[in-house]
């Protein structure tokens, strides 16, 4: 597939610090601007001031307690989507991979049902996010239960397919017996996405969890990029393949699951991030993590921000919108493809 | 730097494919690998480059058993082209070759001066310096095999392991990738290039090894193992031999009547 044919080193082509400078910059903005909007109007200057003077103000709990913590998930969790987006291409070679493949995102959605479901929602604010923690570290262990240490890329796909059916199943399952309609309403809303109403206990919680599975995802870069050469030429490099698989499904395990633990389901991010960056940054897999990360946080903030800018009751969820923003994409990258095999 | 295998036997799903072969190649030497299709050229490359293990035997390098060297040094050791010269990212001539120093590069730095040089030279020997900065998907079957050739000579390592480089060329390329195994060979490189084409594999190769029908036919100096005899018992041909300004040619003239049984 050559869908972009610039590449690193063009003249055409930003710098590669130049546009991480520029990508995090945005991510401040955009941070701003997500703390800045709200359905309730809040003088910003005001609540921090209030903050700084230990004052328990509306306008401070406001701040601290909904504008603050949703700002940093949705920068979070767009960061995630976006890197793992970029780590699953590089590993299945596939520009069409994305996160869900390993069926950490089904299982992690599916965490979240068995709490709604037998209602312990109520019983802890974090009862949430450690379902979904819960589940993608069980589909990650039953993708290694299934697939194998030393498992081949197709064997990883397959077994990813059916775990993603499974779980995907069992919440339409969850979703068939469920003993009454608010339940069936509450989970099918959670698993659009949504970035509402999260304390910052969400964010303490997976916060550390992303943030080894970036640290994780980024140190495979060098190995991605021998990859790109096929197996056996990135094993003559030096590259133990084996352990590249564990450390990328771990790594998109913990950024991914951690991602839907918060926010449920967001869709496109991490399909479609990693081919925006591509004509910036070039088709090396190494230069493509960092970018995406940054510009799939970007992206989930803006995103976030036009859920609640736009003028439409109930809220528009996360998810949906991203996926209304990412679909159009890809017919736009079919429409590339089609006009190359001419 | 010697690379030496002994007894190697391979089998496919307990289906013997080779048995019991011996090998090796030491610095500045040029060995080709040939034989029919299916006989095991490029499983015995594999074996060679630790990329897959034997069912028996060992591959050593300079008397110490390749299992035993680490992957990360081993890489600097051994450079590996591969037959499937798939690229799965349209990237650009340069940013390629550069992967061959992947086993020199520490992690998260760019590449240092001897890392930079080793890819310029690459560039250079490879004849492809002046489409650096084309990306793989613009550029012709030949010119990607020499790119492809390149990052394994960016490897800078004491041995090359080439299997069919010059499949699917037209004749002035595979003379010119010949040409470049050859000068890599003598600047004392260590090469195993596996071909099909006899009569380069005579004219440019020090040494051949013939496999076929699970073992080796012959092996020794191009003119003891290209005889009519080994020919017919290896691929089933009858070949027209000879030389022509001091380059000998093979050419096959017809299914062999005797000695085949493949």
């Amino acid at each position: 597939m050559t869908v972009f044919t610039l590449d690193e080193g063009s003249p055409r082509m930003p710098r590669y610090g130049m546009l991480v400078a520029t990508l995090s910059a945005a991510i401040i903005a955009a941070l701003f601007a997500s703390t800045a909007t709200g359905y309730a109007p809040l003088r910003i200057a005001a609540a921090v001031q209030d903050l700084l003077d230990g004052k328990d103000s509306l306008s401070a709990l406001v701040l601290l307690q909904l504008r603050i913590p949703r700002a940093l998930l949705g920068a979070l969790v767009g960061f995630s989507l976006g890197i793992s987006g970029a780590a699953m291409q590089g590993m299945l070679r596939n520009p069409l991979a994305d996160p869900g493949i390993t069926g950490v995102t089904s299982a992690a959605g599916f965490g979240a049902v068995v709490v709604f479901y037998f209602g312990l929602a109520g019983v802890t604010p974090l009862a949430l996010p450690l379902g979904g923690v819960a589940g993608a570290i069980l589909a990650t262990l039953v993708l290694y239960g299934v697939a194998g240490a030393g498992a081949s890329t197709m064997t990883l796909i397959l077994a990813g397919v059916a775990i993603s059916s499974f779980f995907g199943a069992l919440t339409t399952l969850a979703l068939n017996l469920s003993p009454n309609p608010y339940a069936v309403t509450e989970i099918v809303f959670w698993l659009l996405g949504s970035l509402a109403d999260r304390s910052l206990q969400y964010v303490w919680l997976v916060a550390p969890l992303m943030a080894l599975g970036w640290l994780s995802l980024l140190m495979c870069g060098p190995a991605l990029d021998g990859l790109a050469l096929g197996e056996d030429t990135a094993r003559s490099l030096g590259f133990n393949l084996g352990r590249l698989r564990l450390q990328l499904i771990a790594g998109t395990a913990l950024a991914v699951g951690s991602a839907v633990a918060a926010a449920g389901s967001v869709a496109f991010v991490g399909l479609v991030v990693p081919h925006l960056m591509r004509p910036l940054v070039g088709n090396r897999p190494s230069r493509v993590l960092l970018p995406s990360g940054l510009g799939g946080a970007t992206l989930t903030l803006i995103a976030d921000i036009i859920v609640r800018v736009l003028p439409v009751r109930p809220e528009l969820k996360l998810g949906v919108v991203t996926a209304l923003i990412g679909a159009p994409f890809l017919f736009h990258l079919i429409w590339r493809l089609r006009s190359e095999d001419r | 730097m010697k690379l030496e295998a002994s007894g190697i036997s391979i089998n496919f799903d307990a289906v013997p494919l080779l048995r019991d072969v011996d090998l090796s190649v030491a610095s500045g030497e040029m060995v080709g690998l040939i034989g029919p299709n299916g006989s095991g050229k490029t499983t015995l490359l594999r074996v060679l480059a630790r990329l897959r293990r034997p069912d028996a035997g060992a591959v050593k390098l300079d008397d110490r058993n390749i299992e035993d060297i680490g992957e990360r040094q081993l890489s600097k050791q051994i450079a590996y082209l591969a037959q499937d010269g798939n690229v799965h990212w349209p990237m650009r001539v340069d940013a390629l070759v550069a992967l061959g120093r992947l086993p020199h590069r520490q992690s998260f730095r760019g590449h240092d001066g001897s890392n930079r040089a080793a890819i310029e030279q690459a560039l250079v020997a490879a004849d492809v310096e002046r489409f650096r900065h084309r990306t793989m998907a613009h550029l012709s079957g030949g010119e990607r095999t020499r790119v492809l050739l390149a990052r394994a000579l960016a490897v800078q390592a004491s041995l090359l392991l080439a299997d069919e480089p010059v499949a699917a060329l037209d004749p002035l390329h595979q003379l010119k990738v010949m040409e470049l195994l050859q000068s890599t060979a003598r600047k004392g490189t260590g090469v195993i290039v596996v071909l099909h084409d006899l009569s380069l594999a005579a004219r440019f190769c020090d040494r051949l090894v013939l496999i076929a029908r699970g073992g080796t036919v012959a092996q020794g100096g191009p003119l003891e193992v290209l005889t009519p005899a080994h020919l017919a018992l290896a691929y089933g041909i009858d070949v027209i031999c000879g030389e022509n300004a001091g380059i000998p040619y093979f050419l096959p003239r017809a299914a062999a009547s005797t000695g085949n049984l493949l």
